[in-house]
């Protein structure tokens, strides 16, 4: 990025404020009703001494992470075997395919009665959340392969086996990639408001940033809410981050262009 | 080098679609000696590509039979399998994107487990350097020009020394000067170590600047036509395209097949690969 690309950024997002705190103090409509930014970065000073604070960030930080690897470690198997075997295909895409309109929330009372523990019932719903999305790319990038690099590798010597983990795998490797962005993105919308039904497990038990939210909204505590909107923001976009990141490291290919 | 004959005897394929039965190949008999470069030359439909799957192990076929070094490969009842005694070259890259020009280069011998990593990596370097790409092996194969990607891709083949190599128009759709590049470049890794080739193509000059002998088609059905000694000194040079036998031979083989062509071009056949 250019150094005036940066100027113009900062440009924008302090502009952004000053209108905020402009309208906040006016009374204007709508934005009348919230505390300024300066009032919310006081609340955010307040939040950052107390524990509850960052335990919020490390209990649905976790449970992202959980139901995210979950996820992932039986959509990718899961959406290969539909790529690849027909009958399998015929037989598991039905079911999945009634299964995956509901929405993950929807499956939040069962969730509970399914699981022993708050935290494991909201990991379920997240895993669902994002499961759909990984098990979908998969499917369709293992679909679009190159079938003739399928039949040079056979013609260079290799078995079922190795043409599923050396040529299948990795040329599914950049939907994979692009499941788990989405995936992840859908993670964070999912952790929120599945702490929010569920209450989390209250406060004193890092009851997560979700809960944090509800609760500072019903302790009147707006300026609270705004730190928990901006919390998970960055949350979700750090996450996204990370999952980028590790993608490019496991296929350098990609930028070899 | 285990180069090896390949017999192809009585061969017929059809495949059938809305319109019918056609009629890939009908009593298809051609016969490479070891070490032959072999190119079969036809308009597009004689049926050359199925031929070529067919030694592959990536279709069946329906009648006659394939023997390779004397031993039975396919019947109509037993297709072959694809192995890595037939490697196959494509018309376009098929380089693994995911691997390394030298990982691409190994994969071969690494997963028939004939040589150990470091092993296959020190010959691969070898033959990588010989073919003049030395110095790319840690790129990937986007990073390459087409030129550069089909020579590898060749090398990749030649390093499982298999008993014949396949390649089917590897050259298509490349510029002039590429392409007369990528001629000579084919003959010298072909020259150093003569293995038996199948090259199939519809460029007449291209057939018969490589071929040791030149097998014409005709298309529908594909059958063979007639087969020509083109008896030029190897190594062949770029000058040759010159001289007056290299000219004689190309009319020859040009007649051959355009007759057939132009037949097909008055019966209005849809094109079909």
């Amino acid at each position: 990025m250019s150094r005036g690309a940066i100027l113009r950024g900062a440009l924008g997002i302090l502009a952004f404020l000053a209108l905020w705190e402009l309208g906040a103090r006016l009374d204007a409509p709508i934005v009348g009703v919230l505390p300024g930014p300066a009032d919310v970065a006081s609340s955010f000073a307040g939040l950052v001494g107390s524990g509850g604070y960052w335990e919020s960030w490390l209990a649905s930080g976790e449970r992202v992470l959980w139901g995210f690897v979950a996820a992932m470690s039986v959509g990718v198997p899961f959406g290969l075997l539909l790529a690849i075997n027909q009958r399998a295909k015929a037989l598991l895409f039905p079911p999945f395919e009634i299964l995956r309109p509901i929405p993950p929330l929807a499956w939040v009372p069962l969730s509970i009665l399914f699981w022993p523990t708050q935290n494991l019932s909201i990991e379920f719903v997240i895993f669902l959340g994002a499961f759909y999305t990984v098990v979908l790319n998969v499917v369709g990038g293992a679909e679009q392969i190159d079938r003739r690099h399928v039949l040079v590798a056979r013609s260079l010597g290799a078995g079922t086996w190795t043409v599923y983990r050396r040529v299948i795998l990795p040329a599914t490797l950049p939907s994979i990639a692009t499941g788990a962005v989405v995936g992840m993105g859908i993670t964070w919308e999912v952790v929120v408001a599945a702490e929010l039904i569920s209450g989390g497990g209250g406060a004193n038990d890092g009851g997560g940033l979700g809960f944090l939210l509800w609760n500072a909204y019903q302790g009147g505590a707006i300026a609270q809410v705004i730190v928990c909107m901006i919390s998970l923001g960055v949350a979700g976009y750090a996450s996204s981050v990370v999952v980028r990141v590790l993608s490019e490291r496991l296929m350098p290919w990609k930028e070899a262009r | 080098m285990n180069a090896a004959s390949l017999q192809i005897e009585d061969v017929a394929k059809s495949y059938r679609n809305q319109s019918g039965e056609l009629v890939a190949l009908s009593s298809c008999s051609i016969e490479i000696a070891p070490e032959e470069l072999h190119v079969i030359v036809g308009p597009s439909g004689c049926g050359k590509t199925t031929l070529l799957n067919a030694v592959a192990g990536f279709q069946g076929i329906d009648g006659g039979l394939i023997r390779l070094g004397g031993e039975t490969l396919c019947t109509a009842e037993r297709p072959a399998e694809p192995g890595a005694d037939r490697v196959v070259v494509f018309q376009h890259s098929t380089l693994f994107p995911w691997r390394t020009v030298l990982d691409n280069v190994t994969y071969g011998p690494v997963i028939q487990g004939r040589r150990s990593r470091a092993e296959a990596r020190s010959l691969a370097r070898e033959r990588l350097s010989q073919a003049g790409l030395a110095g790319l092996e840690d790129r990937y194969p986007a990073e390459l020009s087409s030129g550069a990607q089909r020579r590898v891709e060749i090398v990749r083949a030649l390093v499982n020394e298999p008993r014949v190599l396949l390649l089917d128009e590897p050259f298509r759709g490349m510029d002039q000067i590429t392409r007369d590049l990528m001629h000579e470049a084919l003959l010298e890794l072909y020259d150093r170590a003569r293995p038996t080739v199948l090259f199939i193509t519809h460029d007449i000059e291209e057939a018969v600047f490589l071929g040791s002998r030149v097998t014409a088609m005709s298309a529908r059905p594909g059958r063979v036509k007639a087969t020509i000694e083109i008896d030029l000194p190897r190594p062949r040079e770029a000058g040759l395209r010159a001289s007056a036998r290299f000219n004689e031979l190309l009319a020859d083989v040009l007649s051959l097949v355009h007759d057939e062509a132009s037949r097909a071009f008055v019966a209005g056949d849809r094109e079909a690969a």
